[in-house]
């Protein structure tokens, strides 16, 4: 048997095409084979956390174990009480394992032996579950839908992220005839979309031009033309590359009659940075603005914790993207990544309230547009830069 | 009436425009007169005004799009 990430070679498609018939058949009929589908992702997910990557299968195992049993716990407390200090443990809880996956190599320097792949998306599943617990929205706890939720295999990797309370929607109703019929068609086309964003312009960015231009980069050292051509390589490579996958990963569920939410909504023509956000891995961005940013400026306001409403935005902002670059890894450039857009999005925000207040005297045309959209991709392109880490290995290149 | 007239004016203070009270369908997102913030602060003083609780993952984008909307919300909360 061949073992495979998911979307990793056009042989993970064919075997996808095979064992999707039956569902397509029975969707176009209008009617969902939750037996036949749950049987299709143990398949996926043995190919995916099997054999050589077996150590993975096993701690994801364990993971959803845990994960179900602290929202079963956590659901079961709910229902009677209410406390602050249980909800915080909970978050934590549900945190812990991705915490210490993401610490480990930094104190024993090889990872740690619980992580697998796509331990950080599952932990948002698991962290938006015991929040909408605790709101009082998940009226009724359903195990097998919830382990349905966590293991959905399209987007198990690396997302999107999907909300619970619209995919039980799906799960429990399947889409009509004709609008499955649209699904069938747009799956179809995300997934061919995907082949050319990641299988060849991802492919041809990364493997060929990005090695090219990072040795010229290397060879001349410290600022250069050279560097400056890494950075859109690089920007572009990352965008291909990861609005490849989640097309593809987008194109799998709509083939399986689920509307997963989009990353991607034409990122580089953002006419400023809190577009941007809208537009550039969007699911992520909005867990964020959902879960932490709203319900952070919530508490903050109401209990009045600062006397500016400017303040209480921007030390949300700085919490908020400081996690994000955490998230990405610990390492100093993740979190510069993270400080750098967060003081983005404040000076952006400043430029707004000046521009509200100045509105006459401001000219908008089509030049000032286009001076936008060429400004804030340059912000964004230096910010992939330092993600990149590229930074890292030019500083500790030796002196010549 | 007396409920659209308070939802209004807490709105026309957040957005900082009257254009709320001419048009009831403005689309307060796309016009860039409420964002994450602004939301925010919506359900705050909505909360202390009319003692109704909305928690912030009830707070759907769409299903408070407009100020009709956010109105229809509030009356639907007060039951």
């Amino acid at each position: 048997m061949k073992y495979m990430t998911p979307y990793e070679s056009p042989f993970y498609f064919v075997i996808l095409g095979l064992a999707f018939i039956p569902i397509i058949v029975q969707l176009i009929r209008g009617k969902r084979m939750l037996w036949y589908q749950n049987s299709v992702t143990v398949l996926f997910l043995v190919i995916s956390f099997g054999g050589v990557n077996l150590r993975q299968g096993i701690a994801l195992l364990v993971y959803v174990f845990f994960e179900l049993l602290l929202a079963y716990s956590y659901f079961h407390y709910r229902q009677k009480r209410n406390s602050q200090f249980i909800f915080y443990l909970a978050v934590i809880l549900a945190i812990a394992p991705l915490v210490i996956v993401k610490t480990t190599p930094l104190i024993r320097h090889h990872p740690s032996f619980i992580g697998f792949l796509g331990i950080s998306y599952l932990t948002f599943k698991s962290v938006q579950m015991v929040m909408e617990m605790r709101d009082g929205f998940v009226k009724e706890f359903h195990l097998g839908r919830y382990t349905q939720f966590l293991l959905f295999f399209p987007t198990i990797s690396s997302g999107p992220i999907d909300r619970y309370r619209r995919f039980e929607k799906e799960l429990l109703t399947p889409p009509t005839r004709e609008h499955y019929l649209e699904l069938l068609n747009k799956g179809i086309q995300n997934i061919f979309m995907g082949c050319l964003y990641k299988f060849i312009l991802g492919f041809l960015l990364g493997n060929e031009l990005l090695p090219y231009i990072k040795n010229l980069a290397l060879s001349e050292g410290g600022f250069s033309i050279a560097l400056l051509g890494y950075m859109y390589v690089y920007s572009f490579y990352l965008f291909f590359d990861f609005a490849g996958y989640s097309l593809f990963a987008i194109g799998t569920s709509y083939l399986l009659g689920y509307e997963t939410p989009i990353n991607f909504n034409k990122p580089f023509l953002s006419p400023n940075i809190k577009e941007f956000w809208n537009r550039w891995h969007m699911s992520l961005s909005f867990w964020f603005r959902d879960y932490v940013y709203m319900r952070l400026m919530f508490t903050f306001m109401k209990k009045k914790v600062f006397k500016s409403k400017v303040t209480t935005s921007n030390v949300g902002y700085f919490v908020l993207f400081l996690l994000m670059g955490a998230w990405h890894g610990l390492t100093w450039y993740y979190l510069v990544y993270g400080f750098y857009h967060a003081m983005m999005i404040c000076l952006n925000d400043a430029w707004l309230r000046f521009k509200k207040k100045h509105k006459k005297r401001i000219p908008s045309n089509r030049l000032t547009k286009a001076f936008a959209i060429f400004l804030t991709f340059h912000v964004v392109c230096f910010s992939f830069l330092i993600f990149s880490g590229f930074l890292d290995t030019l500083i500790h290149l030796p002196f010549r | 009436m007396e409920t659209q007239d308070k939802v209004l004016a807490i709105l026309e203070e957040i957005t900082g425009t009257d254009e709320v009270r001419d048009n009831l369908e403005v689309e307060l997102f796309d016009e860039g007169l409420l964002d994450s913030l602004g939301s925010v602060q919506l359900l705050v003083e909505l909360e202390s005004e009319f003692a109704i609780e909305v928690p912030v993952s009830e707070f759907e984008r769409s299903e408070w799009a407009t100020p009709q909307k956010i109105i229809e919300q509030v009356v639907r909360l007060q039951e």
